[in-house]
């Protein structure tokens, strides 16, 4: 460019000829906008068209494969989206409340995983993983500037919070992984191995349901992670369930599910949708599991032994972890299932007879009533009457007398199981 | 400006211009020369002082403020029982000065860093402008776009001078007031004091870079306007504005697209190992920024008419 070429305005012509040439100049900064644009919009979608090419494989040795896998050292970053459709973020909680309750609550400190867990339960989360064996895990849940972690290093259990800097500290019981794993998930096949929150414990779950209920076929390739993967998809048979279709990334060389999508029947964004971003089968160093509570931070000691449910319980909250906890209820009174498979319906018959508060009761301020109205849908039936609380997956029905019916099927199937027994 | 001040620089201006050989316009040398002469007068100021002075006094309060909370005795975090309360990493500032580092950076990336890099670059043309000086500058021949790029590197050495001040000034107050040791990377593992110095100093050049946008945003307003108090004022409205913006929850899609939107992945230098995810995200909308408004500042200075 000319040095100096200040505009010069010397008449009519030539000044509509500048004015041309320096409007012409403003192309550039939207060029590269527009390229940039262009860039992000193109870049995904060319990226995903890559399917790879894979032999073909029928959906049990897809299964076989899963089982077969002995993968015990990796590392990875994982990321999970979680889209429940609940009313309010904090009513994950309060739909749980058994599972809740044996946690202890709050006596764990600041740092204590459980009240992190639940956090899982909305949203968009980046965590990161790593494993060595049955004996050394980690996991950790990335926030803003902070980073939550579990460390399972033979036999210690340390948890450190780096957002207000505490510890937490538990002993880890022998044999704890099957023993406290399988106790969340008594359906699943067989104890999982060491790896914690991977896909893994949600792929033995989702085919803990294989029967003549469930149709499971492989669909397809995918690239996840930057590894070429089978696609599992499970879908139910059965009609009145919630839940539209589970879809398992499985790893092609060595079966290790690396993605996890939980769809709901009507359709939408994915309810859980969980899946490495990056995945390293190598042996982690051994730093990674090393861990002494930094100077002057708090420690809290666990009162006692730390349950499996540390490691494993991130990954299963996040999705069939409110199923688990109702599991969880089962010991209690008044438990029963209707149903089987994805239909199942669990029956909660309350210890004092009594449904929801009426209006205008003492129990109750007018205010709350209409809150809770507001956040269910009144039904009737043979059972008489009640509400349905919904969420994009879930579904419970709270009759009038105060029995409580859970699972993930629709409301018609709530209220139809609700007739059932009421005959 | 005061009228003195003013003089001074217009008489710095005047100097730039008149000293350059004009046939030495070709030399590369010759912008190297431009640059230091820019980055002196720019380091000259008064003004620069202040905004400096501001920035390296931000780690001395919260450190100090700090000591005094915890009374020196290093039991339990500062943050309280909530644990989340303040700029990220203060609850481990009382045992591990290094933190203080990280714990100024997150305080003043947000407003005070920004502010102080759309002080000077609103003010690099528009100042200018303002105060009679531009055309001295455009007799030199060194062109338009020249000097656009010498302005603009003087505010990219800015901001790194400017995060660099809170980085030292932390280092320092950390080192005064606090044990310093083995740092615990927020993964929980522990890396030495070495590599935790090494990790501060990335940190810094990562938040450096992360001003780079916005000061290539700020040179572009301050091309639109011949008032730099003006172009000054609108860059860091820009920035409240989009602080602001970035905060709405309902926003979220328009989020990854602003500017401050991944500021904060500096403190992903801290995880053991670095999480880049974010990193690159960053560097790449810094570079779109970049990109964009450096190429519309040129659209808009070369075609400007100078009238001051």
């Amino acid at each position: 460019m000319a040095p100096n070429d200040s505009a010069e305005t010397t008449g009519e012509a030539t000044s509509t000829v500048v004015g041309r040439r320096k409007a012409a100049r403003y192309i550039v900064p939207v060029a590269v906008a527009g390229v940039a644009a262009a860039t992000i919009g193109l870049v995904p979608a060319l990226a995903s068209s890559g399917d790879p090419d894979l032999p073909k494989i029928s959906a049990q040795e897809l299964v076989e494969k899963i089982a077969a896998s002995d993968e015990e050292q990796l590392s990875g970053t994982f990321k999970i989206s979680t889209d429940l459709g609940l009313p309010l973020d904090g009513l994950a909680g309060s739909l749980a409340p058994g599972g809740e309750g044996k946690d202890g609550g709050k006596d764990g400190g600041a740092a204590a995983p459980q009240d992190k867990l639940m956090e899982l339960t909305s949203g968009t989360h980046t965590l990161r993983g790593a494993a060595d064996g049955p004996e050394r895990q980690k996991l950790s849940i990335l926030g803003d500037a902070s980073e939550y972690s579990v460390i399972h290093n033979q036999g210690e259990v340390w948890a450190y919070d780096s957002k207000s800097d505490e510890v937490y500290h538990a002993e880890a019981p022998e044999g704890r992984e099957d023993g406290g794993h399988a106790e969340k998930a008594p359906k699943a096949p067989k104890a999982p191995k060491g790896a914690p929150a991977t896909p893994k414990d949600f792929a033995e779950q989702a085919l803990a349901a294989v029967g003549d209920t469930t149709s499971v076929t492989v669909d397809g390739t995918a690239q996840v992670a930057g590894r070429d993967a089978y696609q599992l998809l499970i879908k139910p048979k059965q009609s009145g369930s919630t839940i539209g279709s589970v879809r398992i990334a499985v790893d092609a060389e060595n079966g290790v599910p690396l993605k996890f999508t939980l769809s709901a029947a009507s359709g939408g964004k994915a309810v859980v949708d969980a899946g490495f971003t990056k995945v390293d089968f190598a042996k982690p160093a051994a730093s990674t599991f090393a861990f002494t509570p930094p100077k002057g931070a708090k420690v809290t000691e666990a009162d006692e032994p730390a349950t499996g449910k540390d490691e494993h319980g991130a990954a299963q909250k996040a999705l069939p972890g409110q199923l688990a906890e109702l599991d969880g209820l089962a010991g209690e009174g008044g438990f029963n299932v209707i149903g089987k498979g994805w239909t199942s319906i669990a029956e909660i018959k309350s210890p004092g007879g009594k449904g929801l508060p009426e209006a205008g009761s003492d129990e109750m301020p007018a205010e709350a009533q209409g809150f809770i109205d507001a956040l269910g849908d009144k039904v009737t039936g043979k059972f008489g009457s009640g509400t349905v609380f919904k969420t994009r997956l879930v579904n419970a029905l709270l009759t009038d007398d105060g029995s409580v019916y859970v699972g993930a099927v629709t409301k018609d199937a709530l209220v139809r199981a609700a007739d059932a027994a009421a005959k | 400006m005061s009228q003195a001040e003013k003089s001074q620089a217009e008489k710095s201006q005047a100097e730039r211009a008149l000293s350059s050989d004009p046939r030495g316009s070709r030399n590369p040398l010759w912008t190297l020369g431009l640059l230091r002469s820019e980055i002196t007068t720019l380091l000259r100021r008064h003004r620069t002082y202040a905004l400096l002075g501001v920035l390296a006094a931000v780690p001395v309060l919260i450190g100090i403020a700090v000591r005094i909370e915890t009374g020196g005795g290093g039991s339990g975090g500062a943050g309280g029982p909530d644990g989340g309360a303040g700029p990220a990493f203060l609850a481990q500032v009382t045992n591990n000065g290094v933190f203080l580092v990280f714990a100024a950076l997150a305080a003043t990336l947000p407003v005070f860093l920004p502010m102080a890099v759309g002080v000077v670059a609103g003010d690099a043309i528009a100042g200018e402008a303002s105060s009679g000086t531009l055309r001295y500058l455009l007799v030199a021949p060194a062109g338009r776009t020249r000097l656009l790029l010498v302005k603009y590197a003087s505010v990219l050495a800015f901001c790194l001078i400017a995060t660099l001040v809170v980085a030292a000034s932390a280092l320092a107050v950390g080192a005064l007031l606090f044990p310093v040791g083995e740092v615990t990377t927020i993964s929980g593992t522990r890396i030495g004091i070495g590599e935790g110095l090494v990790r501060a100093g990335l940190t810094a050049l990562v938040v450096a870079v992360s001003l780079t946008g916005f000061a290539a945003l700020g040179l572009f307003v301050s091309t639109l306007t011949g008032s730099g108090i003006g172009a000054m004022a609108a860059t860091v409205g820009l920035l409240i504005t989009v602080q602001i913006l970035d905060s709405i929850p309902q926003l979220s899609g328009v989020h990854p697209y602003l500017f401050a939107h991944y500021w904060m992945s500096f403190a992903d230098v801290l995880r053991e190992p670095v999480h880049w995810d974010d990193l690159v995200k960053n560097f790449q909308l810094q570079g779109l920024y970049v990109a964009v408004f450096g190429s519309a500042a040129w659209a808009r200075f070369t075609a400007k008419d100078v009238t001051a």
